[in-house]
């Protein structure tokens, strides 16, 4: 019977010859990964269990990459637990500062998950993976816990839905934007339990950075995981970098999607998703009169190369405006080297911005960018719930580092074509 | 379990139930502190022991944290009853034993302060303020499984020894 990209992962990790939407699979792990905040609860819950290794030191990963550099007393022995833990373990996949990025940019970059492969993370963006046809879902620390004990994880294969995107994408218009409009389109709670699988012409010419960002905010649709089928680009992105053989799978012509939507999007201009939900999303265009107090340019959602590359573009040669602070966080020492090399790094520094260590921090109002009481922030990250980036009553409107860069120049919300044309 | 309910609306996160500026422990009792601070700030003071969150669709939305569980349970909930949940936080919630219940029809007939009367084993909750009944369905039997051995930790357990 005809399968889709994820029912196939998930049976060829099962043992099974097929998975069908609503069975429970007792599912073979590629990878499981932990950060500061939810591995320390995992690693305790381990320790109670009794159980005292990891079932493959080669295939547990954990990055420290939420609190760090340590913000206070109490972060430093979260991060501190990791890094005994990943020492007593030998654990092959641990990354100290200066090695260490946000983990979602991380781990597709350093090569440690690729296409075919099983991904528990103990982080709700795990599901960022799905770009190179993986299946990958976020866990919390307990079945963190259990997938480090025995490999395995319990699931209930997901019912999958299907989004095709048409038409041509107008210059500015990201995978930022197409993700925004579809989280506005099926609301917070649309692909809730779900694969969301996203294809089409618009995917297929879509370079990876933008795959990453689009998979990387299906959770923010209530989705279990995002995917797209491995295509001429992610065999081009896994070359030369992936540690272990890609298996490469599509869904099969005739499989079954709980819901189907198929969107022409060469009408789509830039969007903004408003306070105090990744739905709330309008043309940032229709905003232009909202003033913005920072800007933070990065995340494991938009804070890969090109990203950095499109803020460069916007910034250079302008400067951010007054009042502004405007923050930017390579997602991963290879970014930050990659984007010093060829002069962004500069750029920024020349506007008027400035350039952090790779970090989570503001982005879940951990460190290095807190909002004050009645604040606006503009954010390139994936959550504007109240008091995410900091005080209960400051706000975060979240788009494309494209928009993000532009509203730094002008201190409004700014469609890119309005300053770099 | 029997208690007083505190309502919620639709879409309730993580970070509203435990906001990340108190991730920096895993202590229950300190997270307890916080439970719920960002969508009330009064609600620890307000809330006692054996009381049940009431909440409409989607409840425990956002990120993985299971900090919020935890202090949701460590603040002495007996329960959660929501519209519906996200899909973590209801991994989540069974993995570490606290009792949480889907069934739209009660949440959207509970107000703020209604006493609840829940049987878990049989499937029923009344609300004594209304006095409406309902009965919502027992979890699967994978689910179920877990729950016998008193969490995913203890059922894992059992999976080596096996």
């Amino acid at each position: 019977m005809a399968m889709t990209i994820t029912e196939k992962i998930i049976a060829a990790h099962s043992g099974r010859e097929a998975a069908r939407p609503g069975d429970f699979v007792f599912a073979r792990v590629d990878i499981a990964l932990g950060n500061d905040i939810t591995a320390p609860i995992a690693i305790r819950e381990l320790a109670a269990a009794g159980i005292e290794r990891v079932w493959d030191r080669t295939r547990v990963a954990l990055v420290p990459d939420h609190f760090t550099p340590a913000k206070d007393i109490a972060s430093a022995e979260q991060a501190k637990v990791l890094r005994d833990f990943a020492r007593a373990q030998g654990l092959t996949h641990y990354w100290e500062i200066g090695r260490m990025g946000v983990e979602h940019a991380l781990l597709p970059e350093q090569g440690v998950v690729g296409p075919g492969d099983l991904v528990i993370g103990a982080d709700s963006h795990t599901c960022t993976y799905g770009a190179l046809g993986a299946f990958a879902a976020g866990v919390g620390s307990t079945d963190l816990a259990a997938v480090m004990a025995i490999g395995k994880a319990w699931l209930r294969v997901p019912e999958s839905m299907k989004f095709t995107f048409t038409g041509r994408r107008r210059p500015w218009v990201s995978g930022k934007d197409l993700i925004l409009y579809t989280i506005g389109e099926v609301g917070v709670s649309g692909a809730l339990y779900r694969a969301m699988e996203f294809a089409g012409p618009v995917i297929e010419g879509l370079p990876m950075d933008d795959r990453l960002s689009m998979c990387n905010m299906a959770i923010e649709a209530g989705a279990k995981s995002g995917i797209i089928a491995p295509d001429a680009v992610t065999r081009q992105y896994v070359r030369g970098r992936l540690e272990r053989e890609a298996v490469y799978y599509a869904s099969d012509p005739g499989a079954a999607y709980a819901r189907q939507f198929e969107w022409d999007v060469s009408g789509l201009e830039p969007v903004v998703a408003c306070p105090n939900l990744p739905d709330n999303v309008k043309p940032a265009a229709a905003l232009s009169d909202v003033r913005i107090d920072q800007v933070v340019i990065g995340s494991c959602t938009n804070g890969r190369l090109s990203d950095l590359e499109t803020a460069a573009k916007i910034l250079n040669g302008r400067r951010v405006a007054e009042g502004v602070r405007c923050l930017i966080f390579p997602a991963t020492p290879a970014i930050e080297r990659e984007a010093l090399r060829r002069g962004y790094l500069e750029t920024f520094l020349d506007a008027g911005a400035v350039v952090s260590p790779p970090t989570c921090g503001p982005c879940l109002g951990g460190h290095m960018g807190i909002l004050a009481e009645g604040e606006v922030a503009l954010a390139t990250t994936n959550r504007n719930f109240t008091g995410r980036m900091g005080h209960p009553r400051s706000q975060v409107y979240l788009a494309s580092p494209a928009v993000a860069a532009a509203s730094a120049v002008t201190g409004r919300i700014t469609h890119p074509a309005e300053v770099a044309g | 379990m029997r208690g007083k309910a505190h309502v919620f609306g639709n879409d309730v996160n993580t970070d509203e139930i435990i906001p990340a500026r108190y991730l920096n422990t895993i202590e229950p009792a300190a997270l307890a502190k916080h439970c719920m601070e960002d969508a009330d700030a009064e609600f620890v003071k307000k809330a006692r022991p054996g009381d049940i969150i009431v909440a409409g669709e989607n409840f425990g939305c956002g990120s993985s944290r299971e900090h919020a569980p935890i202090a949701i349970k460590a603040a002495g909930m007996a329960c959660v009853v929501a519209g519906s949940f996200a899909r973590i936080f209801f991994r989540n919630a069974i993995n570490i034993g606290l009792p949480i219940i889907a069934c739209p029809e009660a949440a959207a007939d509970a107000s703020d302060g209604d006493e609840l009367d829940i049987d878990l084993a049989a499937g029923r909750l009344k609300n004594l303020t209304t006095g409406n009944s309902f009965a919502f369905p027992p979890f699967t039997s994978e689910i179920q499984a877990i729950i016998e051995a008193g969490g995913l930790m203890a059922f894992v357990k059992g999976q080596v020894r096996k």
